[in-house]
């Protein structure tokens, strides 16, 4: 799509966002390319991954924003770009008024109060060499804040806030359960009271069980502190039950966008409706009842991806006009955007009967 | 069992206390693989870890196991148990594991040699750790065909390819010369069911075979699976810590907690009535799909216990939120597996009726939620 952010659809969004409180974070015509080089001596550009490619969209304030893709579509990309932990090759992105797009990393930093991120993998993502005090204390130590209450007890009654003992203030990282671990990385994510949380896949490292619990805490937390998430993961279901509004990422692009409740009980895009019905449903009685859409082949590559609708190679209704001209991000039902010159037009119930 | 199990049910039927397989001896059984009363413990300077301890089950040729638990809950340990590769380890294994008519605990690493990638062979989790980057994936897939068979290299190349087509890689005849690293994860977890198919076993334990893979590539391998099990008629052990999978795949399924099975039956009736505490918390953690959305999951409180210290009477007891119905007995008594229905079986002090009402009544609707589609839905129609 190459509307500019004030015209079409991506209004449309920031209307759709509005309704539920001012856009925190605006993301216009975002793109990152990662240049592919060649050479020793003369190193020279042969190509780059199309990482991230025109993506447009608004975080309204309070609101949960689920990206939701397959491996290799861009959505941990868009994460980093948003956290500013990588450069846009173009696009503009403000957060609160502010245009962050090019910020250098000393200008980056104050905004780092309010821009937070919560990792993937809770085993990585703390030093072992640190005690969880002053992994859940370094925030204030870099940001150079002096918590009203002393360093010490504003780091124990965070642990308290995502459900740990305040007394482990003294542990290592290593004698904590994953999901214990994911909470310090919470708690510490937490320190500087952020406006925005990008969350990187924060539970597809933990047990089912533990999974729910950690789910559980990131809306408590929002509702008690007015958070606002950007959520990216690969588990639709996880992303269906904390996401307000959702927007599915192929191969770089957005390939629709709408509210939960829309998304998944009349999905548009066909690569969507492939991806819901993908899903194994724990009911034994569904089985051999429910119509799977079997997608062929793999994802293409993003060094070079196909020409106009990125997803033709793979989509059963792809006609002539999917190889030649690419379908805009466009506005089907107010609030739910595809890009698609066939949108379907099923409920998914015919995909799951019950 | 829903596929029956004529000989077994009548036996517990008639004494429903004893535990399961009590009534039969040391006689090889008549199905595929029977696992009796299997227990592995490793020493470690920390104390003894009971990965498995006390675990029984038995599957037939053509049918699934699915078996689920949550990471420490002794899945693994159990199927690497079963292809005898504990050996060299210090694991102190003891119990019966009878594969079509031989016993595997007892028996030389000679012949679990020979029997390993022959006659049981296994789909790992992570295919790019699990096929070796140095080897041509043709050149792997035939060595463990050429072990097992006295064949030519041109033939074993003949069936190597015909193999990588069956399992759906394209053009097949060249890249049965790539490398690991030229496939992409998908194809990479196809190399390796193609690898376990080479010599047409009768077992085929698949370990997380799609955990680490992308929910469309997931239904693709799932189905594969499902595909070449119908035309192999192989038994069927998938290992995994989602329900999904396993209400897909399986006809069996066994749920484990800290090295024990909690609960065994019918994939049907596990989903329709799970009858174990454990059970209902992991259907009720799990964000559902095909159910209205849900406001709230329900967690299970806690973390799994330490295999060192496993807790008293029911391991699960700390975390379950009906241990204090039980009169202190699941604090200081290990509640046996025992059969609640045909062919049902379940670990619990709370009796077989309070736990229906407390599904039926507590559990059932928040797990369950309402359907989305009820308007829908045909008079007459919804599940069972």
């Amino acid at each position: 799509m190459s509307a500019p952010p004030s015209g079409g659809a991506a209004t449309a969004a920031s209307v759709a966002a509005a309704g539920r409180g001012d856009a925190l974070l605006t993301v216009s015509g975002l793109q990152k390319h990662f240049p592919v080089m060649r050479g020793v001596v003369f190193r020279h550009k042969v190509g780059a991954v199309q990482a991230v490619d025109d993506l447009n969209f608004t975080v309204a304030s309070g609101e949960t924003l689920g990206l939701v893709g397959e491996s290799g579509c861009g959505k941990t990309t868009t994460g980093r770009l948003l956290t500013r932990l990588l450069e846009p090759t173009a696009g503009q992105i403000v957060f609160d008024g502010h245009d962050i797009t090019h910020l250098r990393s000393g200008q980056m930093r104050p905004l780092r109060r309010d821009i937070q991120m919560i990792f993937q993998d809770p085993y990585s993502s703390l030093n072992p060499r640190h005690t969880v005090g002053s992994i859940v204390g370094a925030p204030y130590r870099l940001q150079r804040v002096k918590p009203a209450r002393g360093v010490k007890r504003s780091v124990q009654d965070l642990l308290e806030l995502v459900g740990l003992n305040p007394e482990h203030y003294n542990r290592y990282p290593h004698e904590f359960s994953g999901g214990q671990r994911q909470r310090i990385g919470i708690a510490r994510t937490l320190a500087l009271r952020p406006k925005l949380i990008v969350a990187d896949e924060p539970v597809s490292a933990l047990d089912v069980s533990i999974q729910a619990q950690v789910i559980n805490l990131l809306e408590d937390l929002q509702d008690e502190l007015g958070l606002t998430y950007v959520v990216i993961a690969h588990d639709l279901s996880v992303v269906r039950h904390i996401a307000d509004r959702v927007a599915v990422m192929y191969l770089g692009k957005i390939v629709e966008l709408a509210s939960g409740a829309q998304l998944y009980r009349t999905p548009r895009h066909p690569y969507t409706v492939a991806l819901l019905s993908a899903v194994p449903s724990p009911d034994p009685g569904s089985r051999g009842r429910r119509k799977r859409i079997r997608l062929a082949g793999d994802v293409p590559s993003p060094l070079n991806p196909p020409p106009a609708c990125r997803f033709h190679t793979r989509c059963w209704k792809a006609q002539e006009i999917c190889r030649t001209t690419e379908p805009p991000l466009a506005e089907l039902a107010p609030g739910h955007m595809a890009a698609c010159h066939f949108p379907e037009d099923v409920s998914i119930s015919a995909l799951r009967p019950v | 069992m829903a596929h029956g199990e004529p000989d077994e049910t009548g036996d517990a039927m008639m004494a429903p206390d004893a535990p399961p397989f009590a009534g039969m001896t040391s006689a090889a059984p008549s199905d595929l693989l029977e696992v009796r009363d299997l227990h592995i413990h490793f020493p470690t300077a920390d104390g003894l870890v009971k990965a498995v301890d006390g675990l029984s089950f038995h599957l037939d040729r053509g049918q699934t196991l699915g078996i689920v638990g949550e990471s420490g809950s002794g899945k693994s340990v159990t199927s690497l148990g079963i292809l005898g590769l504990h050996e060299g380890t210090n694991a102190r294994i003891t119990g019966e594991i009878w594969l079509d008519g031989e016993e595997l605990v007892s028996t030389s690493t000679a012949r679990i040699r020979q029997l390993r990638g022959n006659k049981v062979s296994m789909i790992f989790q992570d295919p790019l750790s699990s096929l070796h980057p140095y080897y041509s994936v043709g050149d792997q897939i035939m060595e463990a065909y050429r072990i097992h068979n006295d064949v030519s290299k041109n033939a074993a190349r003949t069936h190597t390819i015909e193999l990588l087509d069956r399992v759906g890689i394209p053009q097949a005849a060249t890249r049965v010369d790539d490398y690991p690293h030229q496939f992409s994860g998908g194809m990479r977890q196809r190399v390796m069911i193609a690898m376990a198919l080479s010599c047409d076993p009768e077992l085929l334990i698949a370990d997380e075979p799609t955990t680490a893979l992308d929910v469309t590539v997931q239904a693709q391998i799932l189905d594969l699976i499902s595909e070449l099990q119908a035309e192999f008629g192989s038994a069927v052990i998938i290992i995994t810590h989602d329900l999904g999978v396993v209400a897909e795949l399986a006809d069996d399924v066994l749920v484990m907690y800290a090295g024990k099975a909690v609960e065994y039956g019918s994939a049907d009736d596990i989903f329709a009535q799970p009858e174990h505490p454990y059970t209902w918390g992991l259907l009720g953690s799990m964000p559902r799909l095909d159910r209205e959305r849900e406001e709230r999951l329900i967690p299970i409180k806690g973390t799994p216990p330490s295999l060192i210290n496993v807790p008293s009477g029911c391991a699960f007891h700390p975390r379950c939120a009906y241990a204090d119905r039980t009169g202190g007995r699941s604090t200081d008594e290990v509640p046996p597996l025992r059969e609640t229905a045909d062919g049902h079986l379940s670990a619990c002090h709370l009796t077989i009726s309070e736990r229906h009402k407390t599904w039926t009544a507590d559990i059932k609707p928040l797990v369950e939620g309402t359907s989305p589609f009820d308007a829908s839905q045909e008079p007459g129609g919804g599940v069972t």
